[in-house]
């Protein structure tokens, strides 16, 4: 099929165009903005045929669209950063309520100091919001990420997360294969309206749940995410055969014999196997391992492909101020502390604000991997690229 | 793989041309990326764009540190302080400009190409406005080779409409009147 340039950002539109979504509330924010300015452009030139709600701010923005998903309505919405962090409190909301919704997070780092650009913290902070959270690496894969989130959001009635690093994907323009609209209206047919508010069916939603119920509410809600992990391998599998692409829930490259691997997260995972192929030809054995389901987290599979690794290389693109280690590098500990035979693990914090990571960077970090391990002593957590 | 750095002020489309290049070489069924250094945006304000071109899929995702080539859309950014930073050792070089190749030596002693076309003078005559950014896609193109001006032609018909004709004829022009110098260096 051929392929047009497209950003990750417009990308993101096409996918939610030709799923015939219902329902569109958002508010701007950069880098966030080029995905719903695209798509009131579609809206308004009659393409497609949803209510574009322009909201006040980003907490009206998550409300309104908790509220379109409760009638049966297919509901996206757009954000970046402080705009993540201001739908907070609703973000839990609908997760627990089960409103199946899509969210392109563009990542973008949190103030202070004002700042635009790439980092992980927005979506790091709502980590336990309950939803699912996907990451991608490409804005073909962003596409093609945002039309199996409508899907998976559906079958498991939780809200799905799509991030991608603001700039680096949401603002680059790159080859994408776009699927023929009627073809991805066959893939997603029209959401079924099964339990949902009407004028007819009126019910109370989100009322008081005491002691005496909310710990058996709250479970559902965290049940579903650990099942949604059925669904996430059967969609993925069904859209890789359907497309002939090859998605899954965690990424090895050169995993079969590597020794020594970086693990990374969204777009930095594409420089890091550029690095991993030059230092194989300079005979370290080097693999990339990179994770697309941060929530639910990938436990099992992430053990698989790390097994028989001298030392693994942890990238957080976000910090944990004070806490004993970083979010990626936590979950990687904990996935693999019951093992008896495991790698040595390095953690890193890179990129922070936007701060390119640079395939030097990436080199210092191979390095550091390999050292830590070969001494079987790891450092503290480097910080790669800060000035000091 | 080919990169390329784009310098302009705001409102000149350096990050249109950036976008239209990249967009060329991927309906000429190659792979390319196009980004832009991105800050507070306003007219008048130097920018950098930067497209990288390549016949496989590109991986990298990290800042382009040292470029192939560098294209100037202004005439005074020309031998602004650090636009030759990071040339590659024989690299070619695209400037809007009315003085001959020869002038920019020593800005550029890394070059072994030196292009230059009078883009502002051609775009005032057609376009009606100083935005350059066309006619010297016609002149990287006349110099590199990188993309069909055909192509080049296409994607201006679909994306300027009612301004695609004297787009084509910008370009067009420019393509005609590149003075081009190699060195050896």
């Amino acid at each position: 099929m051929k392929k047009v340039g497209l950003s990750g950002n417009y990308a993101i539109a096409y996918a939610v165009k030709m799923a015939d979504v219902d329902v569109i509330a958002a508010y701007p924010i950069t880098p966030q903005t080029t995905i719903v300015e695209k798509l009131s452009e579609f809206v308004a030139n009659g393409e497609l045929d949803a209510d574009y709600i322009n909201v006040e701010s980003e907490h009206s923005a998550m409300s309104a669209c908790v509220g379109a998903s409760m009638t049966g309505a297919r509901v996206f919405t757009a954000t970046s950063s402080q705009g993540l962090a201001f739908m907070h409190e609703v973000l839990f909301m609908a997760s627990a309520l089960r409103t199946p919704m899509v969210m392109a997070n563009v990542n973008r780092a949190l103030s202070a100091p004002l700042n635009i650009w790439n980092d992980h913290a927005d979506a790091m902070a709502e980590r336990d919001a309950g939803w699912i959270q996907l990451w991608v690496s490409s804005a073909q894969e962003a596409y093609d990420t945002t039309l199996m989130a409508f899907k998976l959001s559906e079958e498991t009635r939780l809200p799905v997360m799509v991030n991608l690093d603001g700039y680096i994907l949401s603002h680059t323009y790159e080859p994408v294969e776009l699927i023929a609209e009627e073809t991805v209206r066959e893939y997603i047919p029209s959401k079924p309206l099964v339990n949902r508010l009407s004028p007819k069916t009126a019910f109370s939603v989100g009322v008081v749940g005491p002691p005496e119920y909310y710990f058996e509410m709250k479970y559902q809600a965290i049940d579903a995410i650990e099942r949604s992990r059925m669904s996430i391998s059967k969609i993925t599998a069904d859209f890789n055969r359907s497309f002939g692409r090859s998605y899954d829930d965690v990424y090895a490259y050169g995993m079969e014999d590597a020794e020594y691997a970086l693990l990374t997260m969204g777009s930095m995972t594409g420089s890091a196997r550029v690095v991993a192929e030059e230092l194989r030809k300079e005979g370290l054995k080097a693999g990339v391992v990179s994770i697309r389901t941060f929530r639910p987290f990938p436990v099992e599979r992430l053990i698989k492909k790390v097994d028989g690794l001298k030392g693994l290389g942890v990238m957080d693109r976000a910090s944990t101020p004070g806490g004993p280690s970083n979010p990626l590098f936590s979950d990687i500990a904990t996935c693999l502390y019951g093992l008896k035979d495991r790698p040595i693990l390095q953690s890193f914090v890179s990129g922070l604000g936007g701060r390119d990571i640079s395939l030097d960077n990436f080199r210092t970090m191979f390095k550091a991997t390999k050292e830590a391990a070969d001494a079987k002593a790891p450092k503290p957590c480097m910080y790669v690229g800060l000035r000091e | 793989m080919l990169e390329i750095r784009w310098h302009g002020r705001g409102g000149q489309g350096a990050v249109t041309a950036a976008e239209i290049l990249a967009t060329a070489v991927i309906n000429e069924g190659r792979y390319a990326q196009a980004f832009a250094a991105f800050g507070p945006e306003r007219r008048g304000a130097p920018v950098l764009a930067f497209t990288r071109i390549s016949d496989s899929e590109i991986l990298l995702r990290s800042q382009i540190y040292e470029p192939d080539v560098i294209v100037v859309l202004d005439k005074n950014l020309c031998t602004m302080e650090g636009v030759s930073d990071g040339l590659k050792h024989g690299g070619t070089v695209v400037l809007n400009t009315n003085a001959p190749p020869e002038s920019f030596v020593s800005t550029f002693p890394q070059a072994s190409r030196i292009a230059t076309v009078n883009a502002t003078k051609i775009a005032i005559e057609i376009i009606g406005s100083p935005i350059t950014n066309t006619a010297i896609l016609g002149a990287l193109v006349k110099v590199t080779g990188i993309a069909k001006m055909g192509t080049l032609e296409d994607i201006f018909n679909e994306r300027f409409k009612a301004y695609a004709e004297k787009n084509v004829n910008t370009a067009r022009r420019a393509y005609g009147e590149t003075t081009i110098m190699e060195r050896d260096v």
